[in-house]
């Protein structure tokens, strides 16, 4: 992987999703009846996040919880690498909730269909909402995120890398390109 | 790390960080079954079959519900009402059932050594749920799990078994497993029920059990198999339980906290009183409820192997 271009730095990062906290609460009227559920792994350290802003604007505590979507992959009987399976953990109802999904970058869209059949294994929220830090195109599902935090036009042979303190010890997110 | 073999044989064939594989696997196939709607779609379109030469309810059942869970399709074959009982062979049995396009087979014999051979013939993965007085991995795995979640690790831990050791697979299941992750092992048997040269594992072997439990952080209380006494020298029940039954008051000379453990079913009178089977120092019904995640993650992972193969 050759790095091509920097995309977002710390401060960038942290507006992105300063901005998504905002525009989830206009959304929504407010933060009641609000939750926050990222996917394994960097959603779930970005859905910390949204909460931390959302509280800072709104004085309020929301609801986090984690999504491992392993199980609901549709390439699992065709996967060649083998995927380390890890733990769900939403420990509070998720019914009649407005729900926010949280992942780090939205490419194909097939990792937001298994985290969509995943929820509703876990109840009927209100609603379903996406949120995104990085959205890059090439869907190959009807799927798009109700909040971006910035949308960059990639090729298929690049990739987007989001490194964020909680996993890689620093925020960043980067265009590589494959060798 | 990676799951590599199409089958599970036994704990013996396995490397250590393949075992905390499979345990770091089972952490996260628990919370399944704490959902109101118990079941994921990871094994879905797949065919298990249970293929029980032994009589079994908990094994087949646990094993039953973890493939259910997975959204596998499950077939059980009682070998009494089968062709097994015109004669057909183990391996015949194995090749038609993979003919069948079978997925996984998952199978109980008492002959040790029966799941080796029919893992050797068949390309399909086979799980061995007991062969004679070889192995019964899942069940080790499940008890290693209930330790580790009940202690924090394994080890350094001490780890007494006591009971019939010679006719039991999951005795020596978990000798292996334990050994390799850390744990020392003591054994407490009567002598007629040790196995000859079982010192050479590792473990250590004592007659007396107020000495087994002694520094045990658990005891694992193996079921008297009394329907495999074939006229050879068996203790009378009740002499047992005298010399070797876990009892309230042995219990208060051991660690505060041991952890008490039994395969089921339990010999109430016999193996353990049941004040201490349904005390507070034991974990038997929570291992119940932990194979469940065991098999479901054991399931899991030899169908994912097979697969990155191809």
């Amino acid at each position: 992987m050759k790095e091509k271009a920097k995309i977002l730095d710390p401060e960038g990062i942290h507006r992105a999703i300063m901005r998504i906290a905002h525009e989830i609460i206009e959304k929504n009227k407010g933060s009641v009846g609000l939750c926050v559920v990222g996917i394994r792994n960097r959603g779930v350290y970005i859905a910390q996040r949204i909460a931390a802003c959302i509280k800072q604007i709104e004085g309020i505590d929301v609801s986090t919880g984690a999504l491992d979507i392993t199980l609901y992959r549709d390439d699992l009987a065709l996967a060649t690498g083998q995927p380390l399976v890890r733990k769900t953990e939403i420990d509070f109802d998720i019914n009649d909730k407005n729900l926010v999904l949280v992942d780090d970058v939205l490419y194909t869209g097939r990792t937001i269909r298994a985290a969509l059949d995943a929820l509703i294994d876990f109840g009927r929220p209100k609603s379903i909402q996406l949120a995104v830090l990085v959205d890059r195109g090439h869907r190959e599902l009807p799927i798009r995120a109700d909040f971006v935090g910035k949308n960059i036009p990639t090729s298929k042979k690049e990739s987007v890398e989001v490194y964020l303190q909680e996993s890689d010890g620093r925020d960043e997110v980067l265009i590589a390109e494959k060798e | 790390m990676f799951w590599t073999k199409k089958d599970l044989l036994g704990l013996e064939y396995l490397t250590p960080e393949e075992i905390e594989l499979i345990l770091d696997t089972v952490e996260s196939f628990k919370e399944v079954s704490t959902r109101e709607i118990k079941k994921v779609p990871a094994l879905r379109g797949k065919t298990t079959v249970n293929l029980f030469y032994e009589p079994s309810t908990r094994t087949r059942v646990s094993f039953e519900v973890a493939a259910k869970r997975l959204s596998a399709d499950v077939i059980n074959i009682a070998t009494e009402t089968s062709s097994v009982k015109k004669g057909e062979t183990l391996i015949d049995t194995g090749k038609n059932i993979q003919a069948l396009k079978a997925d996984i087979i998952i199978m109980r014999h008492n002959c040790s050594g029966a799941a080796n051979m029919l893992a050797r013939a068949l390309d399909i993965s086979v799980v061995n749920a007991g062969d004679g007085w070889h192995e019964h991995p899942t069940q080790a795995l499940l008890d290693i799990f209930t330790l580790k979640e009940k202690l924090g690790k394994i080890k350094g831990l001490n780890v007494a078994i006591v009971g019939d050791i010679a006719h039991s697979r999951v005795a020596r299941s978990n000798i292996w497993g334990l050994t390799k992750l850390g744990a020392s092992v003591t054994l407490c048997a009567p002598e007629m029920l040790l196995p000859v040269e079982i010192e050479k594992t590792g473990v250590k072997i004592t007659s007396n059990i107020e000495e087994a439990l002694r520094n045990a952080d658990a005891v694992n209380v193996l079921r008297m198999q009394f329907e495999r006494d074939e006229g050879a020298a068996f203790p009378q029940q009740l002499d047992y339980y005298k010399k070797f039954g876990i009892t309230e008051e042995r219990l208060a000379k051991a660690k505060k906290d041991i952890v008490v453990m039994h395969p089921g079913p339990i010999n109430r009178g016999i193996e353990m009183s049941s004040e201490v089977a349904d005390g507070s120092n034991s974990v038997i019904l929570e291992q119940v409820t932990n194979g469940i995640a065991v098999r479901m993650a054991v399931l899991f992972l030899v169908s994912q192997a097979r697969e990155a193969k191809q």
